[in-house]
């Protein structure tokens, strides 16, 4: 079944995304349901909404901690297809749902999905990690996710006049820090090369910097040609 | 229909947990696992405090000796905060380690975009797990979302045997043992646990200092049982961390009803979607905590929320909304009332919202304060000197 007709779901000419054949959207189910965590997230639904209601989200968006819990619960695949196209980057990753009176991790739950978008390069993970290039970058090659010099006026223009101060005079003022780890500008602080070299290990034993692949070629480009450089001079084989 | 608040109120002050909601304490688990010989249990150094938590088991807080987990928010974008983190603990005469063989818990990126899996996530984890051990030092961490995704880890690695091995596969790799502290400690728990010593060396009255405290979603919503929570603070009915060292140092604690709230971080939207992040911050929080409270100043314990709340103002200050108070770590609050200089170790220039008043509230001239911290960047400047020391900023 590749088109829905019930109205509870967006068909695609309306959802804004692409429909894929049902056997497609039971593949990712499948997969999000794979993930070991899945079963510590779900235990069923009261549907009394008190993840709603403690969800900052579901303030602002048309989002609902709810339905994404019942949702998977049922093994809805359009309903769960159609979440992860449109709702799930809009979750805050607070965890304010797991007041849940059952035990449920709505949050958690969408984590999963998250993940299983990227691997998959789903167009919502790609939208959704638009513009976010520079920040993956900075945390899986330097070990550190906001570095000082990232405090850039035209990047955060919202903030006040002080960014604009912290970005004029950042090199005296990382100076003027007294612990000595901390006057650095291009890392939150200084890491040690060995330590860096040990997290490049992880990045690509545990497969994540190939999950970068389907979502962003050239930064996974980018990202693997340091490492590899990087594990090459400390003389380390894969 | 009425709401009985009186009522309610009655009923919560005799609040009981549900006994149904107990989580078993993990460390029998943590200590079979180490039995079976997958893991090391990194022991609570004495000596330590032990701490009333969430459902009432014993959590034992260590006082000296910590290898400082630090956090990438706090030193990239509020270097005060981890600094008076660093400066209350000299004071206190206390030894600690700040490593450099320490990265980030990446945990913010795996929140914002998922570009990660549980696999590496643990690894992480116990990467700077084993470097602290490794040091001979106990592991405390500077971050809420740190702590609250290690606390995840840790369930994750005791509950499911094949993830256990898989990190321990790639740790052999890293030729680094595979050790769990025995617990994960938050620095808020150690200043929570320090409070009556950090309050025996306060030089700074602060009665009369009114303050809203916003908990951090994943320092008590995340791995719930591991909180710090004390029956005589909100009747043990919110966690007792960063409100007990606002107590303790005499400034009044006020309530604002949306406390539960998270601060509207959102992990990718602070980065890439604010306007969600600045609506949030401002209006469920900034503006019910001016309102209902009126605070002199919001005391938070985590990089996220002091950042978020913080920098949301700016905007809606063109939107005229009721904003405008500034935001800080306890750490901050703590190091100025045990006489911290307000620019030199609390570094309140990198804040954005006005802190100017409530220095002076402090009885604080914070002029004196900028043109003494001018100084000493001229000192950097022509050369004299290449880095503030910590000599410099008691002298």
């Amino acid at each position: 079944m590749a088109v829905t007709t019930s109205a509870l779901y967006k068909s695609g000419h309306v959802a804004g995304f692409e429909d894929v054949p049902f056997e497609e959207k039971q593949r990712l189910f499948d997969e999000v349901r794979a993930d070991m965590r899945f079963p510590d997230y779900l235990y069923g639904c009261y549907e009394c909404g008190i993840c709603v209601a403690a969800c900052p989200s579901a303030r602002f968006y048309d989002f609902s901690p709810r339905r994404v819990a019942q949702a998977a619960a049922r093994e809805d695949v359009e309903l769960v297809y159609q979440q992860m196209q449109e709702d799930i980057w809009e979750c805050s990753q607070c965890f304010s749902c797991v007041r849940c009176p059952r035990g449920n991790n709505p949050g958690g739950i969408i984590t999963i999905m998250r993940e299983v978008a990227v691997n998959n390069g789903l167009a919502s993970a790609k939208e959704a990690l638009e513009g976010y290039s520079r920040i993956i970058y900075k945390i899986m090659s330097t070990g550190t996710q906001v570095s000082p010099d990232m405090l850039q006026p035209d990047a955060f223009p919202d903030w006040g006049p002080e960014v604009k101060d912290v970005s004029d005079n950042l090199d005296l003022w990382r100076r003027a820090l007294p612990p000595e780890t901390l006057h650095t500008t291009s890392t939150s602080w200084a890491v040690d090369d060995r330590t860096l070299v040990e997290l490049y290990l992880i990045w690509f034993e545990t497969g994540a910097l190939d999950m970068i692949k389907g979502v962003d070629e050239g930064l996974h480009m980018i990202l693997e040609e340091v490492m590899e450089e990087r594990l090459e001079e400390e003389g380390i084989e894969r | 229909m009425t709401i009985p608040v009186e009522a309610l109120l009655k009923k919560k002050a005799r609040f009981q947990r549900d006994p149904e909601r107990v989580p078993e304490d993990f460390h029998e688990e943590l200590f079979r696992i180490e039995d079976e010989g997958d893991w090391i249990v990194d022991r609570v150094p004495e000596p330590y405090v032990e701490a009333p938590t969430k459902y009432g088991r014993p959590k034992k807080v260590p006082v000296a000796g910590l290898w400082h987990h630090k956090s990438c928010g706090q030193c990239g974008h509020i270097p005060g905060y981890s600094t008076a983190i660093f400066w209350v603990m000299r004071k206190l005469g206390l030894d600690y380690n700040d490593p450099r063989d320490q990265t980030s818990c990446t945990a913010w990126n795996y929140y914002a975009s998922a570009t990660s899996n549980a696999a590496a996530q643990a690894a992480v984890a116990m990467r700077n797990f084993a470097a602290a051990k490794e040091s001979g030092y106990y592991p405390l961490i500077h971050c809420g979302t740190s702590y609250g995704h290690y606390k995840e880890v840790r369930e994750e690695l005791i509950l499911h045997p094949e993830l256990r091995h898989e990190v321990a596969r790639i740790m052999a790799k890293l030729g680094k043992p595979m050790v769990m502290p025995e617990e994960i400690v938050h620095y808020s728990e150690w200043f929570w646990a320090m409070r009556n010593e950090i309050a025996a060396k306060q030089v700074r009255n602060f009665e009369g200092i009114a303050v809203t405290v916003h908990p951090a979603c994943h320092y008590y919503k995340l791995v719930e049982g591991d909180a710090i929570y004390d029956p005589d603070v909100y009747g043990g009915q919110r966690t007792a961390v960063v409100t007990g060292v606002a107590e303790a140092l005499g400034a009044e604690v006020r309530s604002y009803s949306t406390w539960f709230d998270c601060c509207g971080f959102g992990f990718r939207h602070i980065l890439v979607q604010r306007d969600f992040t600045r609506s949030f911050a401002t209006m469920r929080k900034i503006e019910v905590m001016k309102e209902e409270a009126n605070p002199d100043v919001v005391l938070t314990h985590d990089t996220g929320c002091v950042t978020t709340l913080d920098k949301s103002q700016f905007a809606a200050q063109a939107h005229q909304r009721n904003v405008g108070v500034p935001v800080m770590s306890e750490a901050q609050f703590a190091a100025l009332a045990m006489g911290a200089h307000p620019y030199k170790v609390c570094q309140l220039h990198w804040h954005s919202a006005d802190y100017r008043p409530l220095l002076e509230k402090m009885g604080i001239d914070w002029q004196a304060a900028w043109a003494e911290f001018q100084q000493d960047i001229k000192r950097l400047e022509s050369g004299e000197a290449e880095f503030l020391t910590w000599e410099d900023v008691d002298a």
